[in-house]
C-alpha cells in the first residue's frame, strides 16, 4: 500500500518534469524565432531610416563627390554596377543552363555528371573573395590595369553555380513520361531538351537567374580587385569601374560626412534593390508551382 | 545523330567541363601565386604573427586566428538559435505563420554582406560597447583571465563584434537547412512516439534529432563555410590591426578576407602579394574541407531517406 503510493507520487514529479522540460523548450524555441526576426526588423529598419536620411535629389544624377564637398551622388557606380551585373548574368546564363543541362540529360551516370555536381556545390558556397583573386591572377595581373571586364568575369563566376544547381533542380523535376512521349513522336535530343524539359523548367531557371542577380547585386569582395573603383562617370568596360558596393565600402570607412551619409544613400537603395528581386523571384516561383 | 544534336551535346559536356576546370583554374592560380611565399616562409607562415610589408615578413598567424575564433564563436551563438527556429517553424508555428516566418529568414539570408557590414559598423557596434562591453569590464575588473578578455576601448569593435553579425548571417542558412531536414523524418516515426505519450520536445530530441543527424550537422557545416569565407561583414567591424597580443574579445583584430580586402589592391606584385594569395589559398583550403564534409553529410542523409521510401 505504502509502496503503492510513493510509486505513484514519483511518478507525478516525473510527468511535472517533463511537461516542465517540454514547455521550456518550447518557449527558448519561440524565443529563437523572435531573436531571428527581430535581427531583420532591426537591420531592415536602420537601413531605411538612415538610408532615407542620406538620399537627395542628386543621387542618381550625379557622380560621387570629393571628400567634404556637399552635393554629389552615386550614379557613376549605380551605372557600373548595372553594366557588370548585366553583362555577368549574360555570359553566365547560358553557361549555367548548358551544365545544368549536362548533369541532368546527359550525365546522369557518368562521372564527368556526379563530379560536376560535387565541384558545383563547391563554388556554390566558396569565398567570393577568392574567385576575386583568381581573377586578379588572370585576368588583371596580365593586362595590368584593373578593368570592368574583370569585374562582369568575377561576378560571372559566382552566377554559375546558382544557376546551375537551379536548372538542376527544376529539371529533376520534369517527369520522365513527358520526355518518354517526345522522343515517341521522333524528336532528337536536343529538340526534346530545349522545346520540352528546358520549357516545363523555365520559370524556376528563371528565378534562378534573379536569385543570382539579386546575390551579385551586393557583392563587394570579388569586385575589390578586378574592378576596382572609379570616381568619374564612365560606360568602359575597359576601364576600372566603380559599383555601388565597392563604393559604399570606401565612403562608409571614411571620416567624411558627406561621403557616410552617401554610403547609407547606397545601402538603402542596394537593399530595396536585393529584397524586390527576392520577392519577385519567389512570388514567380509559387505561381509555377 | 543528326548534326545539331552532336553540336547540342558537345555544348552540354564543354559547360560540363568548363565548370570542372573552374575549379582547378582557381587552386592553380592560387598556388601559384602562391609559390613565392611558400617557398620563403614555408609552413612557419602559420605559427608566425609577424607582418611587416616593409622589410617582408610575413606569418598568418594573426588573420588565421581571427578568422578561426570569428567563425567559432559565431557558431556557437548560431547553431542553438537555428535549432529553435528549426524547432518553431516544424513542429510549433500555426500553419498560416509558417510561410511568412520561413520567408522572413530566408530575407535575413539574402540581405547583401555590405549592409550586414555597415549596420554593424554603425548600429550594433557602439549598442555593443555601451551596453555589453563597459559593463563587464566593471564587472571583470581584477578578476585575472576575464579582466584582459574585455579590455580595450569601447569602439565596439573586434573579434565579438564580427562573430555576432556573422552569426546573425548564418543563422537563415543552418536555420532553413534544419528545418529541410527535420521534415523528411518520416510522420509514422514521429507519430509512434507521439502514440507512446511522449511530448514534442521528446520526440525532437529522442526521434527526430538522431533521424537526422548528418543532415543537421551537415548544415552547421554549411553555415561554417559561409562564415569563414564571410569578407565585408567581418573587414567593416574586426578593426583590420594586425596583433595578438591581446586575447581581449573587444580588442582590434584582422582575419584573412579583411586583411585581402584592405591591403591586396594595394599590394605591390611581390612577397607583399604573394603572403596575401598564400593566405586566400589557406582559407580556400579549409573551406573547401569544411564543405565537402557538408556536402557528404547531406548526400548520405538523402540517400539514406531514398533506400528507406
Amino acid at each position: 500500500m505504502n509502496a503503492k503510493a510513493t510509486s505513484t507520487v514519483s511518478r507525478q514529479r516525473i510527468y511535472r518534469r517533463r511537461k516542465f522540460i517540454n514547455r521550456l523548450a518550447l518557449s527558448l524555441s519561440l524565443l529563437a524565432m523572435a531573436f531571428g526576426v527581430f535581427w531583420l526588423v532591426w537591420i531592415l529598419w536602420e537601413t531605411l531610416r538612415w538610408g532615407v536620411d542620406g538620399l537627395n535629389a542628386t543621387v542618381l544624377t550625379q557622380s560621387t563627390p570629393p571628400p567634404q564637398v556637399e552635393g554629389g551622388g552615386l550614379a557613376n557606380a549605380i551605372v557600373g554596377s548595372l553594366l557588370m551585373v548585366a553583362g555577368a548574368t549574360l555570359i553566365a546564363t547560358p553557361i549555367g543552363v548548358m551544365t545544368g543541362v549536362y548533369i541532368v540529360e546527359y550525365g546522369r551516370k557518368s562521372w564527368l555528371g556526379k563530379s560536376t555536381n560535387f565541384v558545383n556545390d563547391i563554388l556554390l558556397s566558396a569565398p567570393s573573395i577568392v574567385i576575386g583573386l583568381f581573377v586578379y591572377s588572370l585576368v588583371v595581373a596580365r593586362a595590368e590595369t584593373f578593368s570592368g571586364y574583370a569585374g562582369v568575369m568575377a561576378l560571372a563566376l559566382i552566377v554559375i553555380p546558382i544557376v546551375v544547381r537551379q536548372t538542376e533542380n527544376m529539371l529533376a523535376l520534369v517527369p520522365n513520361a513527358l520526355r518518354e512521349a517526345a522522343y515517341a513522336l521522333g524528336a532528337p535530343k536536343w529538340k526534346v531538351i530545349i522545346s520540352i524539359t528546358l520549357k516545363a523548367a523555365r520559370g524556376g531557371v528563371l528565378t534562378g537567374v534573379l536569385l543570382a542577380l539579386a546575390r551579385i547585386a551586393g557583392e563587394t569582395a570579388p569586385l575589390l580587385f578586378t574592378a576596382l573603383s572609379n570616381q568619374f562617370f564612365t560606360w568602359n568596360l575597359a576601364e576600372p569601374m566603380a559599383s555601388l558596393p565597392v563604393t559604399i565600402f570606401k565612403f562608409a570607412m571614411s571620416p567624411y560626412e558627406n561621403w557616410q551619409k552617401l554610403a547609407w544613400a547606397g545601402v538603402f537603395l542596394i537593399t530595396l534593390g536585393v529584397l524586390f528581386l527576392n520577392i519577385i523571384a519567389r512570388v514567380f516561383l509559387r505561381d509555377k508551382n | 545523330m543528326n548534326l545539331t544534336d552532336r553540336a547540342f551535346s558537345w555544348a552540354a559536356h564543354l559547360a560540363a567541363l568548363l565548370t570542372l576546370a573552374l575549379l582547378g583554374g582557381i587552386v592553380v592560380s592560387l598556388v601559384l601565386g602562391a609559390s613565392p611565399a611558400m617557398e620563403a616562409f614555408g609552413l612557419g607562415f602559420f605559427v608566425s604573427k609577424e607582418w611587416d610589408p616593409v622589410q617582408e615578413k610575413f606569418g598568418g598567424l594573426v588573420m588565421i586566428y581571427g578568422t578561426v575564433m570569428t567563425s567559432l564563436i559565431a557558431l556557437v551563438i548560431a547553431v542553438p538559435v537555428s535549432f529553435g527556429i528549426a524547432l518553431f517553424l516544424t513542429e510549433l508555428s500555426p500553419g498560416w505563420l509558417r510561410r511568412p516566418l520561413g520567408t522572413a529568414v530566408e530575407l535575413l539570408a539574402a540581405v547583401p554582406s555590405i549592409v550586414y557590414g555597415m549596420w554593424g559598423l554603425m548600429v550594433f557596434g557602439p549598442v555593443l560597447a555601451r551596453y555589453v562591453q563597459t559593463p563587464l569590464q566593471k564587472a571583470f575588473k581584477g578578476v585575472p583571465v576575464l579582466d584582459g578578455l574585455v579590455s580595450g576601448a569601447p569602439v565596439g569593435i573586434g573579434i565579438l563584434s564580427a562573430a555576432v553579425i556573422l552569426a546573425i548571417m548564418i543563422i537563415p542558412f543552418i536555420a532553413s537547412v534544419m528545418r529541410d531536414v527535420f521534415e523528411v523524418t518520416p510522420p509514422m516515426l514521429k507519430e509512434s512516439a507521439y502514440g507512446l505519450g511522449a511530448t514534442t520536445w521528446e520526440v525532437i530530441w529522442n526521434v527526430v534529432l538522431p533521424y537526422t543527424k548528418t543532415g543537421v550537422v551537415g548544415g552547421i557545416m554549411l553555415g561554417l563555410g559561409r562564415a569563414l569565407g564571410e569578407t565585408m561583414a567581418v573587414t567593416f567591424v574586426i578593426g583590420n590591426f594586425n596583433q595578438l597580443n591581446s586575447l581581449s574579445l573587444f580588442e582590434a583584430a584582422n582575419s584573412i578576407t579583411s586583411a585581402l580586402a584592405n591591403e591586396f589592391a594595394e599590394a605591390g606584385a611581390g612577397l607583399h602579394q604573394s603572403a596575401l594569395i598564400y593566405l586566400g589559398l589557406i582559407l580556400f583550403i579549409i573551406t573547401f574541407v569544411v564543405l565537402a564534409l557538408s556536402r557528404w553529410m547531406l548526400w548520405s542523409l538523402q540517400r539514406r531517406e531514398g533506400a528507406k521510401t
